[in-house]
This record gives structure tokens, sequence and C-alpha cells, in this order.
């Protein structure tokens, strides 16, 4: 067991983490990063160090930035430990984690949890059948081994990644069967509606436009507005039928590829029991911090996508603004208004565009909360929308007690599948806000690791695990 | 006794099983909980439906526990019958593992002398290779063991659901969201006002407190004396993994789902219902002891939550003297003795039936009386 | 139904590969994949059955998080194959419903 202890010790290694790691290197910290994955750069800059260039060039600029970010990391001195799968953070600043198969531990002064973010589930009827996957997904195996889809392959859903996924897959002459977008035209006035922010936005606006345009010159069928969306299919994915202008409309498809954003990965920060709040922009929870991301009077800041979702560039700001705090607290920073001044100028600049993004690219409901009681809601445990509604009729008011009725989010996946489903679809049926209904107690371990891991310090049996002069009851 | 009404202060395990049961005795019942801030012993409860060595300083606690077991299949089948809700019950027999040979012989001396003196709590000691017979996988670690074929289990929260559905149905009515903080006794009417913390009131001829930890302070407002303080256990449980394990065990057992549950620990760290990743690693590794393959089970969750321990470990129920028709109940094992708290507490509290035979063992006076004698190994 | 695999990698005659076996039969991918990227390069649809009604089920989100990915890696039950890298001989079959972990017998590295 190692007992160290650092200034700061990150868990992620995406653009927050890496970007906090060269902030706090720079202010001498000492600082550790811990990242479950081998290799550096999170989601968004997946592989970027083993990237290939014509790899890079297909991916585009956004991706190709990562390279000097993970470059700067390595020179930065920070102890990078990867394959670390962490399973706690406790209040006084211990992370334990497991590596090689060992559970070990250490201990920041201060915790900087940036974890991301992670697709938000798109619950329709066939989403667990073989053959559909997020576009996310489609994403890393594009990153991480060149992959491409064999035969035709539809996209549906909405949101920049999944037009960016589109013109990434027409750059690599893969072949589209269709892209199924369920963005409303009533979400552009809305979003036009966003004053300031809508000016920057309409430039990516125009992108995603030009880029349907590209689409539709390389005969790829759009289908715009379109609704009820259905997987169809026995043991595999065979294809999509949606509404298209009032219309029914099938697609065959093996390979189904479905996005509608990204949500915070909130697990770490719920957690450490700290405040979360619904925001219902961009429909998810988010943990409440200051300015800086520190989560109350905790060792704990939180910075990037895990604290709500800003895009890689201004999760990389939030980074260094964290790193600024953290060494303002350890006394090293005394200037940190000037510091920051340019950073939070930048983040402003980065963040604008947000709530046009979020009204524009805003889910539809019927994505997020199914109709049809039969859909699955819980893909770990089969607990089907239908089933929640029951115990909601019951008299369940919450996650926690659905869960402790139907088994709803105590598969492994521990809730990152269903939770935000389960809030809203209860939220709905008590016909109160999602504030009211809460989200799930998250415990450790915050990701499942075995007995055989967590056990493999040597020691006696314990026989009694009690407190001096008490047994354990039977 | 048709036209009383009864207000039972606490919903969790303990109050609705004797809610239920004063409820199908045909008392008007109303239950009046806290809902889901209560620390909710349940969630701590193991879920283990456990006779053998129960009550090896109280012989009439082992009688207590042995006829709670053999009443629970009734409790079962009515449960599901009336409600739909399976408490999952199974009653093969169940194991204690010990880790040593002393543990294993001092286990022979507990349970030989618990036959001896209740009877009908029949017990068998296992060496390794007979154990194995009932637990293929068992590991090298294990010295020993003891199997006694009343022992079973249940799930508690399955329990507790069908207890609210049964009070439904009964006709009960079960506040949720109350916080009790006053009872007062009207002694010229013989009326009981239970007043919560929000200005709420509700009046009865019959109370019965089963607050758990919020006992102490309410029993006292009735004349009687519920010391109670809080033990956390911290438990752990698996994904679902493929049956392998028949039996429940003291510390570990294989739910109908298939997750495998392993606790606990007992801890004195007041309202704190958190883990702690020292006592998480000793009980995988205890865990993995028992049983070798389990090291390549996924833990998907660890939990604590809090025991309502007296002092001597032991039941306290106890009808008032000062308050005739206040009664006041507390028990750690919700669940093994849920049938007994039902089909008998129930009664009892409706002033349907007398005190069971040799029940003021279970009076708080033991806590007071300096003669007897102090066991802090209970 | 289309047998072909739903992705593939270009060029991958010009790279280096490891083999692997799925469900007994020889698979020969690109070096440097996880397994979950192999199966599906290497023409596998279903991956395993799930624990409760015993679905076909596949991988989902090829980051760890969603657990549709497991299979049986070198007798070792329910691995996220999206997480392990896959080597040189490793044997990998289709995990059917809950990890059982009685037939792995005792003194076996996990």
């Amino acid at each position: 067991m190692s007992d160290t202890m650092a200034d700061l010790v990150i868990i992620g290694s995406g653009p927050a983490g890496l970007a906090a790691a060269c902030e706090a290197r720079a202010l001498n910290l000492s600082v550790v990063l811990l990242d479950e994955q081998s290799t550096i750069g999170g989601q968004i800059y997946r592989s970027i160090e083993s990237a290939p260039a014509d790899r890079i060039d297909l991916l585009g600029q956004d991706y190709a930035s990562g390279r000097s970010l993970a470059s700067d990391f390595r020179q930065s001195g920070t102890r990078y430990l990867g394959g670390a799968v962490v399973w706690n953070v406790s209040l006084d600043g211990t992370v334990d984690y497991v590596v090689n198969g060992q559970s070990d531990k250490i201990i920041g002064k201060h915790v900087l949890l940036a974890s991301g973010a992670m697709e938000r589930p798109f619950p329709i009827s066939g989403w667990t059948l073989p053959g559909v996957m997020g576009a996310g997904a489609a994403q890393i195996l594009l990153k991480g081994s060149g992959a491409l889809p064999t035969g035709p392959v539809v996209l549906a859903g909405c949101g920049p990644l999944l037009y960016l996924l589109a013109w990434q897959y027409l750059r690599a002459g893969a072949t589209i069967q269709a892209l199924v977008d369920t963005t409303t035209v009533s979400a552009y006035l809305r979003a036009a509606r966003r004053g300031a922010g809508a000016l920057r936005g309409w430039r990516d606006l125009s992108k995603g436009v030009k880029l349907l345009a590209a689409l539709r010159r390389h005969g790829v069928p759009v289908f715009s507005g379109c609704t009820e969306l259905s997987i169809e299919g026995e043991k595999r994915a065979e294809g999509l039928s949606f509404k298209h202008r009032g219309k029914p409309v099938r697609v065959s498809a093996s390979l189904l590829l479905l996005h509608q954003g990204v949500v915070p990965n909130t697990q770490l920060s719920w957690s450490t029991g700290s405040a979360h709040r619904w925001d219902p922009d961009q429909l998810c929870w988010q943990p409440v911090t200051d300015a800086w991301g520190r989560l109350g009077k905790t060792p704990f800041y939180v910075a990037g996508d895990s604290r709500a979702i800003v895009g890689a560039q201004a999760s990389a700001i939030q980074g260094r603004l964290a790193a600024l705090a953290i060494g303002e607290r350890l006394g090293i920073v005394t200037d940190i208004a000037r510091r920051a001044a340019p950073l939070q100028r930048l983040l402003r600049r980065h963040t604008h565009i947000r709530p046009f993004l979020d009204a524009l690219y805003r889910p539809k409901n019927e994505n997020r909360i199914p109709h049809a009681g039969s859909v699955v809601v819980c893909r770990c445990e089969e607990v089907t929308a239908g089933q929640i509604r029951h115990y909601v009729e019951l008299g369940c008011l919450g996650p926690n007690q659905t869960k402790a009725f139907s088994r709803c989010g105590m598969g492994p996946c521990q809730g990152r599948l269903c939770g935000l489903t389960v809030t809203e679809l209860i939220a709905q049926a008590r016909g109160v806000e999602p504030s009211n209904v809460g989200y799930y107690r998250i415990r450790p371990p915050i990701k499942p690791i075995t007995l055989g891991e967590l056990g493999a310090v040597d020691r006696r049996i314990p026989t009694e695990i009690a407190s001096p002069n008490r047994e354990e009851p039977e | 006794m048709g036209n009383q009404r009864m207000t039972v202060v606490g919903g969790g395990l303990i109050g609705a099983a004797i809610a239920y049961g004063a409820a199908r005795a045909g008392t008007r019942v109303r239950v009046l909980d806290q809902g889901d801030v209560a620390f909710r012993a349940s969630r701590g409860n193991f879920g283990l439906v456990w006779v053998q060595s129960k009550g090896g300083e109280l012989p009439r606690y082992a009688r207590w526990s042995r006829d709670a077991a053999k009443l629970w299949p009734a409790l079962q089948k009515e449960l599901l019958e009336l409600t739909g809700v399976d408490t999952g019950l199974r009653q093969p027999g169940g194991f204690w593992l010990g880790f040593s040979d002393a543990d294993v012989r001092a286990r022979f001396d507990l349970l030989e002398g618990l036959n001896r003196t209740v009877g009908e709590i029949p017990f068998q000691i296992m060496d390794p290779s007979e154990l194995r017979h009932y637990l293929p996988g068992i590991g090298p670690a294990v010295a020993g063991g003891s199997f006694c074929p009343l022992d079973g289990d249940a799930n508690p929260l399955m329990l507790l659901h069908g207890l609210h559905a049964g009070l439904r149905h009964k006709g009960a009515e079960v506040i949720t969201g109350v916080d009790v903080a006053e009872i007062r006794y009207d002694a010229d009417n013989g009326l009981f006002e239970a007043v919560a913390s929000d200005g709420q009131r509700w009046k009865s001829e019959r109370l019965v407190l089963a607050a758990g930890l919020g006992n102490a302070r309410l029993a006292q407002q009735v004349g009687l004396h519920a010391p109670v303080i809080p033990s956390r256990g911290q438990v752990l449980i698996t994904e679902r993994l493929n049956p392998f394990l028949h039996y429940p065990t003291n510390k570990l057992r294989q739910t109908c789902e298939g997750t495998v549950q392993i606790g606990s620990s007992s801890e004195d760290v007041g309202l704190n219902d958190g883990i702690t990743t020292e006592v998480v690693e000793r009980l995988a590794h205890r865990a993995v002891a028992t049983f070798p393959a389990l090291s390549r089970a996924r833990l998907v969750r660890a939990w604590g939550a809090l025991r309502v321990l007296t002092p001597d470990g032991f039941p306290i129920y106890q009808a008032s003297v000062s308050c005739p028709g206040a009664y006041v109940a507390t028990s750690h094992s919700g669940v093994t003795l849920a049938a007994a708290h039902c089909f008998v507490i129930g009664p009892w509290t409706c002033g349907l039936t007398e005190a069971p035979p040799e029940f003021d063992v279970f009076q708080a006076q033991r806590f007071s009386d300096l003669n007897a004698s102090v066991s802090d190994a209970r | 139904m289309p047998a072909e695999p739903l992705f593939s990698i270009p060029r991958s005659s010009e790279l280096e590969t490891v083999t692997i076996t799925f469900e007994g039969k020889p698979l020969t991918v690109p070096a440097g994949l996880s397994v979950a990227a192999a199966l599906l390069v290497g023409g596998v649809h279903e991956f395993r059955s799930s624990v409760v009604g015993q679905a076909p089920r596949a991988p989902y989100c090829m980051m760890g998080v969603c657990f549709e990915c497991l299979v049986e890696i070198d007798g070792v039950p329910a691995r996220q194959s999206c997480v392990v890298a896959a080597q040189d001989g490793m044997k990998v079959r289709r995990q059917i419903g809950a990890a059982r972990l009685d037939d792995v017998s005792f003194g076996d590295e996990p």
C-alpha cells in the first residue's frame, strides 16, 4: 500500500485533466493523474498519441488540437497512473483505485474530478439489439483502430457529434444508408431566441447545414424532423422505422448509430454527497460548484464536461482555472485575478454558444422518456418503462425506491445508462420537476471491481469486523 | 376492543409487521412513517431468517427466534395470496462458518448448550469435507461450520413492501413524511395523541412505538424506557452470478436474483451510514477466503445502514404501566422475527391476547438492574 | 441476414496482426485493438445473452460504461471486452447469462 500524498490528484485524462495537470505543474504543485484507460486523451482525444497522420486528418482539426496538449502533459512532470480504476473518493482526499489487479490509494490535498461526459441514453424500442450502438462508440472505433462500417450504416438522432461522424464517414468513403435527424424546426426558432450566443452559434449551425447539404449531394438520404423512431429486428437490428413529415418510413440497416448529445458523467461527484442541480436546458444533473469548480467546502473540484457540457476547449480552460484556484489555496498563487482573467474571457467566448446549441439540439421528449411501456429502460436488469410507471402508481416517489422494488439501476453499469431516463420518467409520471425526484444514491465502488482486487492485501482473515466490545449481531 | 384505534409510530420492518398483525386482527390501525428520509434499518438487514446461536445468554430469546422461524411460512403464504408480493422466503437450513478449530469448538459448546436448555433447535457441526457436500467451492481457510435446518433467508425490502401492501389491503392507514415529535397521554380518557413536528396530530386508544432509533426519545413520554443506539453495518453486494450457493451462511448468502450479499460490520459510529474502505476491503477479503472463486465476482455496491441495538442486543417488548395501552417494540432482527411480530405482538398490542409467556425478560428494567450481569461479549 | 462484419479496417493487410479464437474458431485482426473491436471486425454480432431475459446483446458504448460487451476471455467469465487489449492466442467465448464462478477451480489466476 503506497500511502502517498500529492497537492493535486486528478481523475481523468481528457482535456480538463490534462490542462489542469499542465497548469498545476507550472505552479510546481505535486500532481498525480489517474485514468482508467492506458492511453491519455479521454474520449475526445482518444488514441491521440498513436493516431497516424491520415487518421488525424480524417478526424478533423478539433481532434488534432489535442496533440499539443498531450505532448505538454508528457513534459509536465505529472506522475501518471494509467489503467487505474478509481472506485472510491473520500472527503479527506483519499482516492482508492485498482491497478494491475490490486487495490491501492493516494491522498490528495485537492482532488480534481475530470471524468468527462458520456452519451445520453437513447431508450427507444429495440435499442438493446445487437447492431445498435452509440455514435460515440463508432467514434471510438474510428479513433482507436480506424474501423469503418463495412456496409451501409444508419445514423439517427441529433447533435453536432452525429453530423461530425457523418462527415468523417463521408470523407472516409463509408456508405451512409440514411441520416435520420430528430431536430425539429421549432428547435431552430427556440435556438435563435438565445440572443448573443446565437450569433456565434450560426457559424456552427451553418457548418451543420453545409454538412447536411454535402451529405445530400453525395446521395445520402437525409430525413429531418423525424419522430416515432423504433428499431426493428428479432435477434439483431434489421431496420429503423420512423415518421417523416407525417408519413411512415422504414430504412434497412444492420448497423444503427444513435446519438442525442452527451451528458456529464456525475458518478464521482454524486458519490461525494455534494449537491447537484437539474439543468432544464441540458436536461441532466450537474454538480453545484463555485466559479472555480469547487464542490462545497470539500477538497474536490470538478472541471470539464463532467460539470456541465461545455466542449473540449472550455473543459481545458476550466481545468486550468481549477488548478489556479488550488494553487491559491496552497498559498502559491497570490495574483489569481490577474492570471485568471484571460482564461475567464476565453471561457466565456467558448461557452457563449452553449445555450444556443442546447436549445437547437435538445433531444426530443419521446426519445428520452419512452411512451411505450415495453421499452427497456434499465438494460442491465431489463426493467421497462411500464414497470417504472407501475411502481410510481404504487407510491414510489423516486429512483431509490423504484430501485429497491425493481432492481432498476442495480446492475453493473450502476445506473449510468438508465439514471437520467428513470429520473425523467418518474417526474413525468408524478407530474413534478426532475429536481423534485432526485437521482440514485451513488455509493462506492464507482466502477465495479472484483472482490479479489479489493481484498488483495495480505492479512489475517477477519472473523470479527466490529468495534471493540461489540460482536457482529446475527 | 373492536372500536379501538391504534397508532403505530414507525413504518419499518418492526412497525409494519406489528401494524399488519393488528390490522388483520380487526383493529383500526394507522402507521406514521418518516418516509424515505428515514434511516430505514431494513436497508441494513442482511435478510437472514436465523435461529442457530440466537439467545446464547437468554434462552427465552432463543425460543422466540425458533418459534418465529416456524411461523414464517404462514406469513409468506398469506402476504403472497393477499398482495401478490413474494418475500422470497427460503428455509433450506443455514451455515455458520468458522476459521479456526477453537472457534468451531466454541460454536459446538454454544449450540449444544442452547439445544439442551431450550430444546428443538437441532444443529450439526461439520468438518470441511462434510461442508463441501453442501457448499462446494468452500475455501481451505474454513476450519468447520455448524448447520441448523431451521435457518433460511428472505428479501427484507420485499418483506417491507409486502407488509405495506398488506396494510393497505386490510384497510390500515399509512401516513408518510411524518416526524413524530411528541406523544401526549390523556389519563382521564385513556387517549394518546401523537404530535408531528409540523403540528399534525392523531389520537388513538392504543399506541405502539416502533420508531427504531426514535424510540429512545419517545418511550420516555409514555413511561417506558428504550435505550437504543445505532450500530452501523456495512454490506457488499455483487453482480448477479449463476447460482452456486444454495444455503445462506451467516456472513454471505446468494439471493434469489443471484447476487451475493456479503456482510457485515458492527461499528459504533453514531448516525454515519457511509462506508469505509478499510471495512469494505476486510469484508471482501473474508468473502474470498470463504469462497475463493468469489475473487472474480464484481462488487457492484457497498452501503452502510444503522441497526437499532439495545445494550445487550436483545429486543425490548414492553407494555406501559403508567400509560396503559402504550407499548414499545424494538429489535434488530426485523426479518427473522417478522412473523412473530405479526401473529403474536400484533394481537397482544391490540389488547386481544395476554403478553406472551415469560415476556418479562424483554422489559427494559434489565438495563437498570444493577445485579444483572453485564455482558460485553454480546 | 448479412454475415459480414459490422466494421472493417481499411488496408488491414498492411498491418501487423494478432490471432485470437472466438468459440473455437480463429480470428485474425490488426494488432492494437480491444477484444470488442477485434470481435466486431472479425464478424461477431452477438457477444452474449443477457442475464435476466437471455436476450442477445452486443457492444453499445465501447468505453466501459454499458457492460454489454461481456465475454469470457481465457476462461474468465463476463469480462468487458472493450477495455481488454486483444492478444495473440486469446480464447474468447460468448458469455451466456450470468457469470459462473463454480466452474473456475481454486488456484486459477484471476
